[in-house]
């Protein structure tokens, strides 16, 4: 009983905490993606925004897909929701807490990756260069507006040698990471937050209902498992069962065949009865082309 | 009881954990593989097309295949579509089930290839630096030159220390043109990768959820009938080995006895096992003669009845005593076996 309990105990600590584990991994996965990933602005008008905007959105929506695939219980909650009504009734509050417990989840690492985007400021400077507002900078004033696109389009590119000693292009960059900066920290803020409230306020809306639903979805995830695994032990009984008869029916051939049955000795028991009467080059020959070209039937009845 | 289902756990999650490690393990090897190569862009026109579109292509082909040839399962897959139906009817879902599973662990490190080879950008600037539109990036109203001679320059481009092509077209222009190119196609193949996998793993359920329980059951009875006939046939080998060697020793040592007609002494009551370990044969010459004839002259494939003590060494092949107790003591070993 109490070993019953401790494997029980595992079992639901372990899902959670796997799935937090994952979460976390996946966390850390987008800020190394991001780090390693070599941010190369292309500087030409048409391209910069749909590249700055395309590396800030794309990521987070692999890394979503990604969290979703990852985590065993979306599955779980799917089967329950696709699964024909039977004997058992659908709780859709269930359904429901899985489903916002899974993308709650999910939603950490691409959060993550915004965020570390924004803070390091490259991609919006890459993407809005060509949206400033030439006038506001001095080397950018007097210039006409194609060639001014086209300077404002270089400005994410420090080496470029039209830009490398331009004043004009520090002070567009500083702007625009200042900007950018400042958004990372407030949608920070506001996640937080938002979270900070959502963990205080819940207790205050149907707290019974919730902690049903917790309990049932939990079970529904335990109870999958273990299904697996008694399919698993199952399927090793009955290949253990199956394959014993096919020795026995060998032996029972063999002995039709020939009269030579082994005769026991005190010291060698154990080992006979492990041979199950196949002493033979011949008959092992036999049994084993039989087990190949004749399996025996899927019934140990 | 239990312990052995908890051992059978281990192993089972052991199976699974064990092949998603090795898929783990050939994406990280493959992430390794491409920054420890060398690339090295030929930078010739014709050239420089197929060096990069073959460390685009190649390379995922072959962790393909490699994928499959680490993967235990498909001997197991080879052998139950190529096997007689005999008494055992064949299910092709399950066939599927097991090609199928075993192919998406397999493309998981070409994948990965072909991602990090894109959001890289050396294979595509190298592949496709002859294809870069001079025309709106850089100075194409530059007459002088011909198409080929063009192409020349061009082909140079992801060689900077032998580019010439500057008043053409800026190298570093041209470099993050094409970089951006390629890693726009990266971003998207991986996300269609990740799309996939989605809903390759989200619409099942909503589908075909009990053909799916069905084939995984079977697959993974055949994997476990197969692993346990091996454990049987080991065991049984084992034991067909040991009889076998000790028939031999003691036919060594009945042979020496009838040749020297020297009656084996019965040892002392209490020398135990260790004089019954030795098996009648007792002093250098004996052994040397005993190894000399495993040697030359291996026994048979084929366990006799055990001999009489004092009997000569081959008797009793056609005699079988009956012994009615004998088929209810083997039934019993059987089940206590389970």
């Amino acid at each position: 009983m109490d070993r019953f309990r401790m494997i029980f105990q595992y079992f639901q600590s372990s899902s959670e905490s796997v799935m937090n584990g994952i979460c976390g991994l996946l966390a850390l996965a987008s800020v190394k993606m991001y780090t390693s990933f070599d941010f190369s602005c292309p500087c030409l008008p048409q391209y910069n925004m749909a590249y700055g905007l395309g590396i800030m959105f794309v990521p987070p929506v692999i890394l979503f897909l990604c969290g979703l695939i990852l985590n065993r219980q979306s599955l779980v909650m799917l089967e329950e929701w696709r699964r024909p009504q039977g004997c058992r009734k659908k709780d859709l509050a269930v359904i429901r807490y899985m489903c916002s417990s899974i993308m709650q989840r999910a939603m950490v690492a691409p959060v993550v990756w915004i965020i570390v985007t924004l803070l390091d400021g490259k991609c919006l400077i890459c993407a809005f260069s060509g949206s400033m507002d030439p006038e506001k900078f001095v080397g950018f004033a007097n210039v006409s507006t194609v060639q001014v696109q086209q300077l404002l389009a270089k400005v994410p590119c420090k080496d470029d040698e039209l830009m490398r000693n331009n004043t004009s292009r520090k002070a567009v960059s500083r702007y625009l990471r200042c900007w950018s900066q400042a958004l990372g920290w407030s949608i920070l803020l506001i996640l937080i937050m938002a979270a900070f409230l959502a963990r205080w306020l819940r207790p205050c809306f149907n707290q019974a209902t919730l902690l049903q639903a917790r309990h049932w979805s939990n079970y529904i995830d335990i109870e999958q498992k273990i299904f697996e695994e008694t399919c698993c032990e199952h399927s090793r009984l009955f290949a253990h069962k199956c394959i014993l008869h096919f020795f026995e029916s060998m032996r029972q051939e063999i002995k039709l065949h020939s009269f030579n049955l082994p005769r026991e000795r005190e010291g060698t028991e154990g080992e006979e009865d492990l041979l199950r009467g196949i002493t033979d080059q011949d008959q092992v020959n036999k049994l084993l082309k039989t087990w190949y070209y004749e399996k025996p039937p899927l019934d140990v009845s | 009881m239990d312990k052995f289902r908890m051992i059978f756990q281990f192993f089972q999650s052991n199976q699974e954990s064990f092949m998603n490690g090795i898929c783990g393990i050939m994406a990280l090897a493959s992430t390794q593989m491409y920054s420890a190569f060398d690339f090295n862009c030929p930078c010739l026109p014709h050239y420089n097309l197929a060096y990069g579109l073959g460390i685009l292509l190649v390379p995922p082909f072959i962790l393909f295949l490699l994928g499959f040839v680490l993967n235990n399962n498909i001997s197991m897959l080879a052998e139950e579509w190529r096997r007689p139906q005999g008494q055992r009817g064949k299910d092709p879902a399950v066939l599927r089930y097991m090609f199928c599973s075993m192919a998406q662990r397999a493309m998981i490190a070409p994948a990965v290839w072909v991602s990090v080879t894109l959001l890289d950008g050396k294979c595509i600037t190298c592949a496709f630096c002859t294809s870069v539109p001079v025309e709106s990036l850089g100075n194409a109203s530059y007459p002088r030159l011909s198409q080929g001679e063009i192409q020349r320059v061009l082909a140079r481009i992801p060689c900077k220390e032998i580019y010439n092509g500057q008043h053409l077209i800026a190298n570093e222009v041209a470099v993050r043109y094409l970089r951006c190119i390629s890693q726009a196609l990266g971003w998207c193949f991986v996300l269609l990768m990740t799309m996939l996998a989605f809903l390759v793993r989200s619409l099942r359920p909503c589908f075909s959820q009990a053909a799916f329980l069905k084939s995984r059951y079977w697959s993974h009875y055949i994997d476990i009938e197969r692993k346990l006939f091996d454990e049987t046939c080991a065991e049984h080998a084992r034991s067909f080995a040991k009889v076998c060697i000790q028939q031999f020793f003691e036919g060594m040592s009945t042979d020496l006895v009838a040749a020297r007609c020297h009656l084996p002494r019965k040892a002392p009551a209490d020398a135990g096992e260790a004089a019954e370990k030795l098996l009648g044969i007792t002093d250098q010459s004996t052994m040397n003669m005993a190894l000399k004839s495993w040697h030359r002259c291996k026994p048979p494939l084929h366990l006799h009845p055990p001999a009489l003590p004092t009997g000569n060494g081959w008797a009793g092949e056609g005699q079988p005593p009956t012994h009615p107790s004998t088929p209810r003591r083997e039934t019993a070993a059987y089940y206590s076996c389970v």
